[in-house]
């Protein structure tokens, strides 16, 4: 037995906007809680640690910034490809998804390289109340950054062809995947000053 | 302005100029951190740049700028419930705090 579950893509006249984004912003509303406890959780620490920033000297400031530079500029290409995919061109789309995606993999290659650094230094989370942050933080941020690239490749390559079928609903589906993307993005804003250079 | 596919405005130009303040930013950040400032001011500062730049994103990139009153109302919500996570904390401890 099959049974359609009914759906629109238009925007409902009652909410203005169309369910996806509706949805992806409620999600993105509990992301803001999630990581607002943690940087609750970061204020408490350091204001009560006479010996805060243990092992703040290792980071690297001039790899942050770099990462820094990648995630911003994966937003733009992010952006980018949403335009392309509401102007039905597919090829562009392909190539600023794309870009996207690798930028995305050249984040987490560099943060590879940050931590194994730390590690081969033996610095772990137990080292230092700061650096148990700092593991925290940016290993959570960078498993977002992971489930972001996931979904970004799935309609990079596989679900590129629905903007043939169905472009209304492809768009809305780039729309909501860069409305996370540019989430992630911009807590990396606030983690990168907070964590390498305060 | 050009009409899509779609039928949505969609202009370009913008992203790239939001792209240009926001690698500016990032470059000021980075340089006032080298000058040492006192804590505090060091702190403030450097958050106040990173919300300007947070701002660019959410109003650029996530286009609230544009954006229908139902999603800037839950925004609102979300802000609220934010600074109350964050603040809620802190202000229990503020009497034991001694800023350097």
């Amino acid at each position: 037995m099959s049974t359609a579950i009914p759906y629109t893509s238009e925007p409902r006249p009652d909410t203005g906007v169309h369910n996806v984004k509706l949805g992806i912003w409620l999600f993105l509303a509990s992301e803001v809680m999630l990581f607002g406890s943690l940087f609750a959780g970061y204020i408490l620490l350091r204001v009560g640690n006479p010996a805060w920033g243990a092992g703040q000297g290792e980071l690297s400031v001039p790899l942050a910034t770099l990462n820094t530079v990648v995630l911003i500029t994966s937003s733009v290409t992010m952006v980018l490809a949403w335009a392309a995919a509401m102007e039905l061109d597919k090829t562009k789309f392909r190539l600023f998804m794309g870009s996207t995606v690798g930028l995305g993999a050249v984040f987490l290659v560099i943060k590879y390289f940050e931590y194994s650094a730390k590690f081969h230094h033996g610095i772990f989370p137990d080292h230092s109340t700061f650096m148990a942050v700092y593991f925290t933080f940016t290993g959570l941020h960078a498993a977002h950054v992971v489930a972001g690239m996931v979904y970004n490749a799935y309609l990079w390559l596989p679900n590129a062809k629905m903007m043939d079928s169905d472009p209304r609903m492809f768009a809305n589906r780039v729309e909501a995947a860069g409305l996370f993307w540019h989430f992630v993005d911009l807590v990396w804003i606030f983690l990168f000053p907070v964590l390498y250079l305060l | 302005m050009t009409t899509n596919e779609l039928g949505e405005k969609q202009e370009v130009k913008p992203y790239i100029l939001v792209f240009v303040a926001l690698m500016a930013l990032t470059l000021i950040t980075v340089a006032v951190s080298y000058l040492e400032l006192p804590t505090v001011g060091a702190v403030a500062l450097a958050l106040v740049i990173a919300s300007v730049k947070g701002s660019l994103v959410a109003c650029y990139f996530m286009h609230l700028l544009s954006e229908k009153k139902l999603i800037l109302l839950t925004m609102a919500f979300t802000i609220l419930g934010f600074l109350a996570v964050l603040l809620g904390p802190a202000i229990t401890e503020a009497n034991t705090v001694t800023l350097d």
